[in-house]
């Protein structure tokens, strides 16, 4: 594997995902992002001169809706798998200072 | 002698957009809703849920780019921006970051050395965030969806301006041409326009700027007026003390006069922007462009210029009235309708502009319309209806646009005319004050005032003074 990857990076990483790794998960971690740029290593050996960056799978482009309302109350449905509810809205935990 | 700084200013504008539903799904709008009741799957991010542009948000955009001398891009296309928060359910804010719908652009502010150009950096679409809201009891955060998804856009300006007041006409600026257009109320306190100020110092005449900040929550001109000057002063002080200004987020608080900074370190702002795959790219034809462009309304100097040109009616009053498209447009039709540029204008500069201030209204929330304003008018005009209960139909009229030939009628407000009561009251009178017509016929045109008063008396103010006046001399000449 030609890349390897710091612990800072993984720390990194793991601050923007929010997520806390045991030391195992760490080092598979580590171990799978190196792989991934060495496919970003491999694909950048192509040449893509003159080669337009896909911004969409499909070719369709102009999908556009009409500003017409077409949803009403659906509340009941989408707060019913909430971890936590009041009055109608999702509890989570505190984020004022 | 102390160092002079010069204050280098540039803007983020946020713009709630006035359509029907969201971004990118099919819920409503509408303010005040209970919680959560205007949400679904797209808004509330839910796996496997699909988002789809709405056009308006889209037509809304460009216009606001043409209007602001933009140019519009041809092809363009949404991004992710990643960041965790509670108020936004996907995890990411649909944005745009490498290709803006409108870029490189410019409005006009009038200022002391004369017209100054503020340069839009760009425009871009995004979606709204959802409201927070704190629990005392329970010590945790209630969220309500109902914002989320809410078509915004963002205009960013270039660093063009040097101080509060640059910054406040820019705004205004703004506010004018996007409510011209309809695109937005843009209502400060309401936040359907919000303005991040970035600010920096430098020794006056350096080429290079110096560290910016960002600063938030400033929901009125004053707020960001106090606040510019708060961190301008904040920022000299760092420098002459010869520490740095820190590049970081601060939010205003306006009750305290003072700002603090925002984010921690933990909360890196890396926001690890890519396309978003979900939505597909728009292309922009120039037909289309071109029929947008013709659907753009006269704005306020080309409409000052014709009104100068059309209506007798005082400059001062044409710029008070273009001030809003609505009260413009209320003017020409009412007066299209009446005949009477003036009359109309009196009444949208007095009564109306009193109204809306008391009430804190914009002229688009009165209901007035033209032909009842013009129906008014040439009552009043015709000496059907004194100025105190004009006055009193024009506050009913403002508030529900009542037909003011019906109030009239209902309240009993009509003056009386030349009517068989009125000749009796007048006969009466002349034979009660003996005294004061044989002064009159003496050549006492003062005595004529005192009869005036009397039948005025009389008929409890419902008759006109004028038509009284000429009754009068036509029985004391028989």
């Amino acid at each position: 594997m030609a890349n390897i990857i710091t612990d800072e990076t993984i720390e990194y990483v793991g601050i923007l995902a929010k997520l806390e790794l045991s030391a195992g998960e760490r080092e598979k971690a580590r171990q799978d992002m190196g792989r991934m740029l060495d496919y970003i290593d491999q694909l950048k050996e192509l040449d893509t001169d003159g080669v337009e960056p896909m911004s969409h799978v499909l070719a369709v482009e102009n999908v556009l809706r009409e500003d017409v309302v077409t949803n009403g109350d659906m509340r009941q449905g989408l707060l019913a798998n909430a971890p936590g509810e009041k009055d109608g809205m999702f509890t989570v935990p505190r984020t004022f200072v | 002698m102390g160092k002079q700084y010069e204050t280098v200013i540039g803007l983020e504008v946020h713009v709630e957009l006035a359509t029907k539903t969201k971004i990118f799904c099919g819920c409503s709008t509408a303010f005040g809703g209970a919680p959560n009741t205007h949400t679904c799957p797209v808004c509330m991010g839910m796996p496997g849920s699909l988002p789809v542009l709405n056009g308006k948000v889209l037509e809304y955009a460009v216009m606001v780019g043409l209007a602001a001398n933009c140019e519009i891009t041809r092809y363009c296309k949404f991004d992710r921006k990643n960041y965790f928060y509670p108020d936004n359910p996907q995890n990411y804010q649909i944005s745009q970051l490498y290709l803006p719908i409108c870029r490189d652009g410019y409005v006009e502010i009038e200022t002391q050395d004369g017209m100054k150009r503020i340069g839009i950096h760009e425009i871009h679409m995004e979606e709204d965030a959802g409201k927070l809201i704190h629990d005392e009891w329970e010590d945790c955060t209630l969220v309500d969806y109902n914002r989320s998804g809410v078509p915004l856009i963002e205009i960013v300006s270039e660093p063009d301006m040097r101080n509060a007041q640059e910054v406040i006409a820019f705004l205004e600026k703004l506010r004018l041409l996007i409510r011209y257009l309809g695109a937005s109320d843009c209502k400060l306190q309401e936040g359907s326009m919000r303005a991040d100020v970035n600010l920096s110092v430098r020794e006056a005449g350096a080429q290079t700027f110096g560290t910016r900040t960002e600063m938030k929550n400033l929901n009125s001109f004053k707020a960001i007026q106090r606040a510019i000057e708060g961190e301008r002063e904040r920022q000299i002080d760092l420098l002459e003390a010869g520490e740095k200004v820190m590049q970081e987020t601060r939010r205003w608080d306006d009750a305290k006069g003072c700002s603090h900074a925002m984010r921690s370190k933990e909360d890196a702002q890396d926001y690890r922007y890519f396309p978003d795959p979900d939505l597909t790219p728009i292309r922009i034809s120039e037909a289309w462009l071109s029929e947008r462009r013709a659907a753009l309304p006269e704005f306020r100097t080309e409409k000052m210029e014709r009104f100068r040109r059309e209506y007798k009616i005082p400059d001062y009053d044409i710029q008070i009235i273009t001030e809003s498209r609505h009260m413009a447009d209320l003017f020409e039709e009412t007066a299209a309708i009446c005949k009477e540029p003036k009359k109309v204008s009196n009444w949208l500069m007095g009564e109306m502009l009193r109204l809306l201030k008391e009430e804190e209204k914009e002229p688009e929330d009165s209901g007035i319309s033209p032909a009842h304003l013009a129906a008014l008018i040439m009552m009043k005009e015709k000496g059907e209806i004194n100025g105190t209960a004009a006055k009193e139909v024009f506050e009913a009229m403002f508030h529900t646009d009542v037909d003011p030939l019906l109030y009239v009628e209902e309240k009993g407000l009509r003056l009386a005319a030349d009517t068989d009561a009125l000749q009796k009251v007048l006969r009466q009178v002349l034979a009660d004050n003996p005294g004061s017509v044989e002064d009159y016929r003496g050549g006492k045109e003062k005595a004529l005032g005192f009869l005036v008063g009397q039948t005025m008396k009389v008929m409890k103010g419902k008759a006109n003074p004028g038509d009284v006046n000429r009754m009068l001399r036509e029985l004391l000449q028989r």
